[in-house]
This record gives C-alpha cells, sequence and structure tokens, in this order.
C-alpha cells in the first residue's frame, strides 16, 4: 500500500517537474534569446538536448543490447540531409543550389506547402500547418535513417564487440563520403552547405521533441522488449537458449537507435540553420561516445547529464579559457586551444573518481534525489580523504611491507 | 508398453576439426522420463547438449523432437576429408535450427557453468524467458498496450520463484544470489519457456549431500507438476541412481552403456571407465 501512495506522489513530482520545467524554458526563451549576453545558456540547452536525445539513442544499443556500434554519426547525417533536402522553400533553392541548374532536382518544401495549405505565414493555421510539416518530416528523416540502418545491420550485426565497432564506423564514413559526391549534388547539393530550410523559433520544440523521444526509449527499455536487449548483453548464449532470437532482436535494437540518431540529426540541422556533410566525421561518433561513457554505460539519466554536461563545458564555461580570461584569471598560456587541455583533465578526474560513470548504471529517482543532497555536505567532507587515497600509494606500500615479511 | 517418445538422437557425431568430441550418439528420451548421462570428464556430455540446444551444428547425424526433424547433417565440405566418426552417408538432409527456435519447440536447458543474466534481477530474468511467447509488438509492448499481457506474465513468473521459494529475492539481481539459488533461478528461468523437454547440465554441481537430496525431490516434482521430461547430466552418482529411470554412459564421445541404474552399476566396461583397470 505505502508502495502505491508514494509511487503516485512520485508521479505528481514528475509532472509539476516537467510543467514548471517547460514553464521555465518558455519564459527563459522570451526573456534571454534576444540579449547576447546570456545567449549561451539557450544553445547549450537546445544543444545539449539534441545530444542527449543522440546519447540515449547510442544507449539504447551500446549500453542495453551490449552492441559496441560506432556509426552514430553516419545516421544523424542521414536524418539531417533527409530532413534539410525536403524543408528548403522553393523560392529559396536557386540561392541553395547555386552550383546546380534549376536549383536543384527537388522543388517542394513539407513544411511551406503546409503553411500555405492551411492559411498561410501569417494565420495561426499556418503556424500550424508549418510545424505539422516540421514534424512529419523529422519522422520521414528518422524512418528513412532507419531503413538504411536496417540495411547495413543485415551484414554487420553478424560481428561482434570491436569488429561490429569498425564495420558500423566504416559504415559511417562511406555515408558521409556518399553525400559529399557531386553526382548527387542536384539531391545533396554535393560538398556544399545547405540552408535557409525550415526550423523552429522557440527552444521548447527541441525540448518537447527530445523528451518524448527518451520517454518512448525509457518506456521500451523497461518493457519485455527491453529485457530481452539486456539479456543479450549479459549473455548470447543463456539469450539465445531461453528463446530470444538474436538477431531480430540486434535489428530491433539497431534500427530504432538508428531512427532516434536520425531525429537527432534533423533536430541538429534545425538548432545550426545550415547542414554540412564535412563536421560528421567519426570525432563527432566519439563525443557522444564520451558523454554516454561519462554519464554511465547503461544509465538513460547518465547519458542526458553527461550531454549537458559535455555542451556547456565545450561550448560554454570553458570558453573564457581560450579567450584568455577565466574566472576572472587573466592569463597569456590561456590561448586557443586551452580549453581542451582543461576539458581533459576534467574527463580525467570524472574517470578516476566515477570508473563506471557518473551515474553507473543507476537511474534518476526522486527517493535518490533527495537523497542526494541529504548526503551532499558528508560526501563534500570526505572528498579530500578520498582524493589522499588516490594519489598517495600507501596501499602499494602496505603490500610490499607484507610480501616481504612473507618472505 | 509403448511410450510416447519426447526426444530422439539417431547416430550423432560432433567433430571440432580432428576431435571427435562425440561419436556415433544415440539416446531416446520418453515422455515423463528421467534420464541420466554420465561419463567422466571430457566424454562429451555437455557437447551432446549443445548439439540437441541448436548451440553445435552436428557434423552427422540427425535430432528429432516429437518426430519433427530440428537438426540434420552430413559432413559436406571441408568436414568430409576430414571426417573420422562413424555412419558417413547415412544422412543426407542439412537442416540446423538455431537455439531460439529449438527453444520455441520445446526443449529449454540450464547451463553448466551458470549463465543467468548478471545485470537483472531475479524476476527480470524468468521473465526474458516468457519473451518468447509474448504477442504484443515493439510498439504494442513500450507503450504499454500490452499491460494485461504483462501483468500475467508477470503472476506467472512469480509463481515460478514461489515454486523455488525466491520470492523474497524477486528484486535482488540475480548474481547477488547464493550459489544454490542461482542453480535454482537457472531452472525456475528454464521452466518458464514451457518446455516439454528440460535438460539439466549438471544441476547438483557444488551442493552439499544435503542440498542435492533436496534437489533430487524437486527434480521429480517439477517432472509431476509440468508434466515434462529430464535428461540430465550429473556427477552425483546418488542422485543419478535415486531418481533417473535409465542411463546412458559416455566416454571418449561415444556411448558405452545404457540402461538402469543396477545395470549400469555392474556394467564392468562403466565401471573401467570410471576407475581405470589393472594393467
Amino acid at each position: 500500500m505505502t508502495d502505491r501512495i508514494s509511487n503516485k506522489k512520485n508521479i505528481t513530482l514528475s509532472i509539476i517537474a516537467i510543467i514548471v520545467m517547460l514553464a521555465a524554458i518558455y519564459v527563459l526563451d522570451i526573456v534571454i534569446k534576444p540579449t547576447s549576453s546570456w545567449s549561451n545558456l539557450m544553445t547549450c540547452l537546445e544543444k545539449g538536448t539534441i545530444y542527449a536525445l543522440v546519447a540515449v539513442s547510442m544507449n539504447l544499443l551500446n549500453g542495453f543490447t551490449g552492441l559496441f556500434s560506432l556509426g552514430q554519426a553516419g545516421f544523424m547525417l542521414i536524418g539531417a540531409y533527409a530532413y534539410a533536402i525536403f524543408a528548403i522553400a522553393p523560392e529559396d533553392r536557386a540561392t541553395v543550389y547555386q552550383y546546380y541548374e534549376g536549383g536543384g532536382l527537388i522543388h517542394f518544401s513539407l513544411p511551406h506547402m503546409l503553411q500555405d495549405m492551411m492559411g498561410g505565414a501569417d494565420a495561426f493555421g499556418g503556424t500550424i500547418g508549418y510545424y505539422l510539416g516540421i514534424i512529419l518530416l523529422m519522422i520521414f528523416a528518422g524512418l528513412i535513417t532507419a531503413v538504411i540502418a536496417f540495411l547495413i545491420g543485415i551484414p554487420v550485426l553478424r560481428l561482434k564487440s570491436d569488429y561490429l565497432a569498425i564495420a558500423t564506423l566504416g559504415f559511417a564514413e562511406i555515408i558521409r563520403s556518399f553525400f559529399q559526391w557531386e553526382g548527387l549534388g542536384p539531391v545533396t547539393n554535393g560538398s556544399n552547405v545547405l540552408r535557409k530550410f525550415a526550423s523552429y523559433d522557440s527552444s521548447i520544440f527541441p525540448v518537447l521533441v527530445a523528451g518524448i523521444c527518451v520517454a518512448f526509449i525509457v518506456l521500451l527499455i523497461n518493457s519485455s522488449y527491453g529485457r530481452a536487449f539486456k539479456s543479450i548483453r549479459d549473455d548470447e548464449i543463456a539469450a539465445e537458449a531461453m528463446g530470444v532470437n538474436l538477431f531480430k532482436h540486434k535489428e530491433l535494437s539497431f534500427v530504432i537507435s538508428s531512427f532516434f540518431a536520425g531525429v537527432g540529426g534533423a533536430l541538429l540541422a534545425m538548432f545550426q540553420n545550415n547542414i554540412n556533410a564535412a563536421p560528421f566525421t567519426s570525432n563527432m561518433t566519439y563525443e557522444i561516445l564520451l558523454i554516454v561513457v561519462i554519464g554511465g554505460i547503461g544509465s538513460i539519466t547518465g547519458s542526458i547529464i553527461g550531454a549537458y554536461l559535455f555542451v556547456c563545458c565545450s561550448e560554454w564555461w570553458l570558453r573564457g579559457l581560450d579567450a584568455g580570461e577565466f574566472l576572472g584569471i587573466e592569463a597569456d598560456f590561456m590561448s586557443p586551444g586551452f580549453r581542451k587541455v582543461v576539458f581533459a583533465v576534467v574527463i580525467m578526474c570524472i574517470v578516476l573518481f566515477y570508473s563506471r560513470g557518473i551515474m553507473g548504471t543507476n537511474e534518476f529517482s526522486w527517493s535518490g534525489l533527495f537523497n542526494f543532497f541529504k548526503t551532499l555536505p558528508k560526501r563534500i567532507a570526505a572528498v579530500p580523504g578520498k582524493i589522499k587515497a588516490k594519489f598517495s600509494n600507501k596501499k602499494h606500500k602496505k603490500h610490499t611491507e607484507n610480501v616481504k615479511e612473507a618472505q | 508398453m509403448s511410450k510416447e517418445n519426447v526426444l530422439r538422437v539417431s547416430d550423432i557425431t560432433m567433430q571440432f576439426g580432428g576431435v571427435v568430441a562425440v561419436n556415433d550418439l544415440s539416446l531416446e528420451v520418453n515422455k515423463g522420463e528421467i534420464i541420466g548421462l554420465i561419463g567422466p570428464n571430457g566424454a562429451g556430455k555437455t557437447t551432446a547438449f549443445n548439439v540437441i540446444t541448436g548451440v553445435y551444428a552436428p557434423t552427422n547425424g540427425r535430432v528429432e523432437l516429437h518426430g519433427e526433424t530440428i537438426a540434420e547433417n552430413h559432413p559436406h565440405g571441408k568436414m568430409k576429408a576430414m571426417y573420422k566418426g562413424q555412419n558417413d552417408g547415412k544422412y543426407t538432409d542439412v537442416k540446423v535450427l538455431t537455439p531460439d527456435k529449438i527453444t520455441k519447440k520445446g526443449i529449454a536447458r540450464t547451463f553448466q557453468n551458470i549463465r543467468l543474466f548478471k545485470g537483472m534481477t531475479v524476476l527480470e530474468n524468468v521473465l526474458v524467458a516468457m519473451h518468447m511467447n509474448m504477442k504484443a509488438g515493439v510498439f504494442g509492448a513500450a507503450l504499454r498496450f500490452n499491460a494485461a499481457e504483462e501483468a500475467k506474465m508477470r503472476e506467472e513468473a512469480m509463481e515460478l520463484l514461489r515454486m523455488f521459494n525466491l520470492e523474497e529475492n524477486k528484486d535482488d539481481l540475480a548474481t547477488s544470489l547464493p550459489y544454490g539459488k542461482q542453480r535454482h533461478l537457472e531452472i525456475a528461468r528454464a521452466l518458464a519457456t514451457k518446455p516439454q523437454l528440460l535438460l539439466l547440465d549438471e544441476p547438483a554441481a557444488g551442493m552439499n549431500p544435503q542440498e542435492s537430496d533436496e534437489l533430487m525431490r524437486m527434480v521429480g516434482k517439477i517432472r509431476d507438476d509440468f508434466n515434462l521430461s529430464i535428461l540430465m547430466i550429473e556427477h552425483h552418482m546418488q542422485v543419478i541412481m535415486g531418481i533417473c529411470e535409465r542411463i546412458y554412459v559416455l566416454d571418449y564421445g561415444a556411448l558405452i552403456a545404457e540402461g538402469t541404474p543396477e545395470e549400469i552399476q555392474n556394467n564392468p566396461r562403466v565401471i573401467e571407465a570410471y576407475l581405470g583397470v589393472d594393467d
């Protein structure tokens, strides 16, 4: 009985928290976005949200199904292009596809088309049509990515561990070169930038979309299919002996993960307002992998925390280190590139003290949060001792002494 | 009295490179029987299990469940020149089902070195085994349209846990259980697949005499309650002799004896295989 009451309480708390968060984002969006001094906050919020979605989708593969795949950037690229290509207004096509005759091959834009059909740019119905177009196109981008992932998965998912990682990494690079190929220029604009496509206005849009996607993944992981995924991660032979069709479930996880990577790619395209295949290298996959590992392999909450931490550090908090002024300190050695040095140290510290990621395999819970704040002072007090223990080689000395005694 | 046949293994040979792990093994399990498979270490017992459950494709021979072929093979390709087993040319088909399909057809197993899902709770371990019979698709399951089905699955899983006294441990990580309980959980998990034939690979390994006595009673109870047949590998002779109706003895991959516990105990070839012989 008490279980149910506390459950109800948790749900109410969660709903309140979500409403407060959305309201806060809405207000911040109106107040902060026009002013330049704090615009970093909104940038980090949007980019962090998008990275969180992609990291969670990668965690579904790496952390919950045990498939070490490194193809995420490639799938984001497919999603971003599938979205952007069909969202450039026909009148802008000539300028975007300037190197190709007649403004490329495709001459329609779903968001703009629906906007016109439902009353034009100024009417309320037009805005709804515009966003409906964006959402439909994002689902389309996800589906295209999923189909390509399905095809890639057929040969690749027969491989295991490192070999799978190498194969997916290779496919991601192939996808990138393919999209840059001049022969496809009339569709993808070759290696030139795609821009002027439909995008969202309010920061609340990516938060909502990513929120719904992450919620779906969480529900999936807690369902019977999620248990089947986890059983494959823990022991393939036993999973198969318990009737779990390995290939089907691996393919399923791969396709679902890619779908959300595609949606994340579409969001990233909208966030950047222009898209180009060049930055979707393996480096981007490693960034996402870093987020997953820092947050905790097998923890959705960890991936989300890791994403915001990573984005805030690289886009905002540590920027001063490159510019020569950080926390009021000015120094000559703080020149471009120094940020990365400090960031590397931060990552090493996290890995040193949280060897299984910030969250390990734990998930967010209200009782966990309350407990965190309750025990915070105690744990802060214990930090110096912990550091001492990490860096002193007392243990080692003791061990050698013991060995000597034994001799 | 003729009994309904459940499993028929005919002339199975399993060869890894030049090593013949199982040579020309034939055995039968009828409905409601508890059959023992014994032999010294390295005799090929677990390999035989792996062939029956589809982990390995046999090099030659056939496995049938209720008269339906679940694995059949003959030496071909590279193996043709290397083949050292018997009955070459008797079988012509090549058909090997994957382990998950064989489990679906009604063979469940436990493992010699416990293979529980480490990152999952006791209840989840049992629920995984019920996944294959679930009707809902991915979206149905993720969006909780199958709440009734899921609730039923959980109830059945809890019933199994209750049977094995694992009820209080349902939310513990499977690997946090004591050794004996882990063995019980493996059996519970295998039963959750609703098998007609249960293969137990050394269920009493590492148990003290009292625990193995309890296990013996439990195996009999499982056979009666779930109305299934059991094929078990075991080294504890009092367990095997106590509950098995028939026993097969393997040595160096080949069948050396077959019969009731009394016949096996007095068989000179078995004694020789286990104890050696004076020169």
